[in-house]
């Protein structure tokens, strides 16, 4: 009985710091500030773009997840841009890679520099599936082993 | 090649970009700013509130050196700036980056003032447009207002001797070559 009631005490303080752990990670991910949008369309547009943008101090996070002062003031920056001046998302992306560069974009452009980077993975796919027929090929060569 | 040395080979291939990528500071960014005029402003001087915008040093070169009393590793190039400061007239602006007044003016008091002078932006709004994403930051801006060079994080000495003193000299051989 008396173990039954140990584990039993165990399990209710391990689901309490799974629970914990929970309410610490949804908070992390939440942006804080409140906006005011005039038109939906302008909420869909600055959701995308700190969705895009990377916040350059914690380099793997982008704007909408991270709790940087920088992130903070460029969420303000995207809002303002979008409310205020009326810019579309060309121009809002175009004035951060003009000062942060294009490693301010989570999804790059696809030029020739970045050709690599894009299709790289398919390239080692390709490498890999090349390997693979070739083996088999070999293998089916190979005279049937005699049981 | 005998084919048991291929993986070896692979893997060689690997430890080779591995260790490349290593060495490298991911911290490190290019600035698009380098070869663009310097980003304008018009900030308050730290002690006397008069605006200041970077316009009127055109034809001279200068140093922008964005720092913050919150800032620990502007405390460790701070010496230097202050040194250099004492033995070169090159003007330095320094843009005293979200931070407060009094905190700003009893860190100089304490550490020493190299700048020619000193701006504040507290919202950290002239930083934007200066693709600062830390302290400290420093440009250097040629005679025609073109940003020239970008030191991400504290200052060296090793960095003044290799990056910034032969630019400086660089300036001098400008200026002599648009007189004629």
């Amino acid at each position: 009985m008396k173990i039954k009631m140990q584990v039993h005490s165990w399990t209710s303080s391990m689901s309490a710091a799974l629970f914990a752990i929970l309410l610490f990670s949804t908070s992390c991910f939440a942006a804080i500030e409140t906006y005011q949008f005039d038109t939906a369309q302008q909420e869909a547009d600055y959701n995308q773009l700190i969705d895009e943008l990377r916040c350059l101090v914690c380099q793997n996070q982008n704007l909408a997840d991270s709790n940087a002062d920088l992130a903070k003031d460029l969420r303000q920056q995207v809002h303002k841009m979008l409310v205020t001046e009326k810019a579309n998302k060309q121009q809002i992306v175009d004035f951060m890679v003009a000062r942060y560069g294009e490693f301010v974009l989570y999804k790059p452009p696809v030029e020739n520099h970045t050709l690599l980077l894009w299709f790289g993975p398919m390239l080692f796919l390709l490498i890999g599936f090349f390997a693979l027929f070739s083996y088999v090929k070999r293998q089916k060569n190979l005279p049937a082993e005699v049981e | 090649m005998k084919k048991q040395l291929i993986p070896l080979g692979i893997f060689a291939a690997l430890v080779a970009f591995l260790a490349i990528g290593l060495t490298l500071d991911p911290q490190k960014l290019p600035s698009p700013l380098i070869g663009k005029p310097a980003a304008e402003f018009d900030l308050p001087e730290l002690y006397t509130q008069e605006p200041f915008s970077p316009s009127q040093l055109q034809g001279k070169p200068w140093i922008l050196n964005i720092w913050a009393s919150w800032c620990v590793s502007c405390r460790q190039e701070h010496k230097l700036l202050v040194d250099f400061s004492k033995g070169n007239q090159t003007i330095i602006v320094g843009l005293n980056y979200k931070d407060t007044p009094d905190e700003a003016k009893a860190w100089l008091k304490e550490l020493g003032n190299p700048y020619t002078i000193t701006v504040e932006d507290p919202q950290g709004k002239a930083g934007i447009d200066w693709g600062v994403y830390g302290v400290p930051e420093t440009f250097v801006i040629d005679a025609r207002g073109i940003i020239r060079h970008k030191f991400t994080g504290p200052l060296t000495k090793k960095r003044l001797r290799e990056e910034l003193l032969p630019l400086l000299a660089e300036f001098e051989k400008e200026a002599i070559q648009d007189e004629n």
